[in-house]
């Protein structure tokens, strides 16, 4: 019995066309088209590539809802044992794609694989997805699809693959309890003494990378400058209304500070999980300082603050997030014609 | 930005850093009572409008007066 394989293609990969045609809604065609027949070889005698979903990059983005629905009847329709998507090497939009297509297979139960160059932002879309690395071109195609079709026959056999690091694919971001040979203690010994002697080590715990942000010029005149406030330490309104949960928060939220020359304990509270907030629940104002901030305004040594704050809660958020929940904030900020932003980082 | 933790913020890449307090009291201290802690945190808002106002090209701390001073 051959494995009964679902590819999904954009519209470049598929033929069709270039941006001009990336508003294509998605369409299912019998059979392997493009590098699905290369799919196909790959997969030789125990494979068949036996429908192809193609939908054009900006159609997929722009019209999410109903590309996904899309995705999930063609996938009730075809029945695949696999599900292959990409790869889609650097291209942004076709990598989101790929681990939308990615997502919904899991969610119907069907292994599914694809092939992202690391830096691809479908990683951030679906972390669990199955992906190989690919390069940043199709010129690494044929690697691509090779290491897909050596880890796609893994899941479809209904075996759970070994670590990434072992298997080869892109860490999906879970840590699962294993034995290693050594005891922690060692290896880190281990890896400390190969630091410093300037030999290569593999750490075990990769910390994301931040980004260098341009530092924004100073501020010409602070005296007529619209100041807006900001905090990552959960200061709400009583009652938390949006329920900023206390730790792991993907949002942030906005409130009002119109009326307020203050913040008092009656009407805010601190919800933030990562530190003793007790303090902070007494006298907000030690995290988020309006009644400075307003003696300044009247004294006129600031322009006039923005009539509202921005705040999350900064514990234990993925960096991704925090990348998005920034620039966001930033966004709400320039629009309300904020100028200097005063953070304060709990 | 005003931190407690002014190493981390500046690895991470703040480029405009004020040394605040504690984590649990960033901008204050209800140590020093009511006046020594508003005029404490008035310092701390002014050293933030400083800061603003300063050309930097790389992540940049800028010290507060000692609680002591600052509250005076």
């Amino acid at each position: 019995m051959t494995l009964r394989v679902a590819h999904y293609l954009n519209q470049f990969f598929a033929g069709i066309g270039g941006e001009e045609v990336a508003d294509r809604p998605p369409q299912s065609h019998e059979g392997p088209i493009g590098p699905g027949n290369l799919l196909a070889s790959l997969l030789g005698p125990d494979g068949t590539v036996v429908s192809t979903l193609v939908c054009g990059d900006a159609f997929f983005n722009e019209t999410a809802e109903e590309a996904h629905a899309a995705v999930a009847d063609w996938l009730r329709d075809t029945g695949p044992e696999l599900v292959v998507a990409g790869p889609a090497f650097a291209a942004g939009r076709y990598g989101v794609a790929c681990a939308h297509v990615c997502r919904i297979a899991d969610e119907l139960g069907i292994p599914a694989v694809t092939a992202l160059h690391p830096e691809n932002p479908g990683r951030l879309t679906y972390p669990k997805a199955y992906a190989v690395p690919a390069g940043r071109t199709a010129a690494s195609m044929k690697d691509a699809l090779e290491a897909i079709v050596q880890l796609g026959r893994l899941l479809a056999a209904g075996d759970a693959p070994g670590p990434a690091e072992v298997e080869g694919y892109l860490p999906r971001g879970i840590r699962r309890p294993g034995h290693r040979a050594k005891p922690g203690a060692e290896r880190a010994v281990e890896m400390l003494v190969a630091k410093l002697r300037g030999e290569p080590f593999l750490t075990e715990i990769p910390i994301d990378a931040y980004d260098a942000v341009a530092p924004a010029p100073p501020v010409a005149d602070v005296s007529r400058v619209t100041l807006g406030l900001v905090t990552t330490g959960a200061i709400v309104p009583m009652g938390n209304p949006d329920r900023l949960k206390r730790a792991s928060e993907t949002r942030w939220s906005t409130y009002p500070l119109a009326s307020r020359d203050e913040l008092t304990a009656d009407d805010y509270e601190c919800v933030h999980g990562g530190f003793f907030n007790m303090i902070a629940c007494e006298n907000p104002n030690f995290v988020l300082p309006l009644d400075a901030v307003r003696a300044l305004e009247r004294e006129g040594a600031i322009g006039r603050l923005a009539d509202f704050y921005c705040c999350t809660s900064g514990n234990d958020q993925r960096l991704a997030d925090c990348a998005r929940n920034g620039r966001e904030i930033a966004s709400a900020l320039e629009e309300a014609g904020v100028e200097a932003a005063l953070l304060v980082a709990t | 930005m005003v931190s407690a933790l002014p190493p981390i913020a500046l690895q991470a890449g703040g480029n405009r850093v004020v040394k605040g307090v504690k984590i649990e009291h960033v901008c204050g201290d209800p140590s020093l009572g009511p006046t020594g802690d508003a005029a404490l945190r008035r310092h701390i808002v002014e050293r933030c409008l400083e800061a603003l106002a300063t050309p930097v090209t790389t992540p940049t701390l800028f010290e507060v007066a000692s609680t002591e001073e600052a509250a005076r």
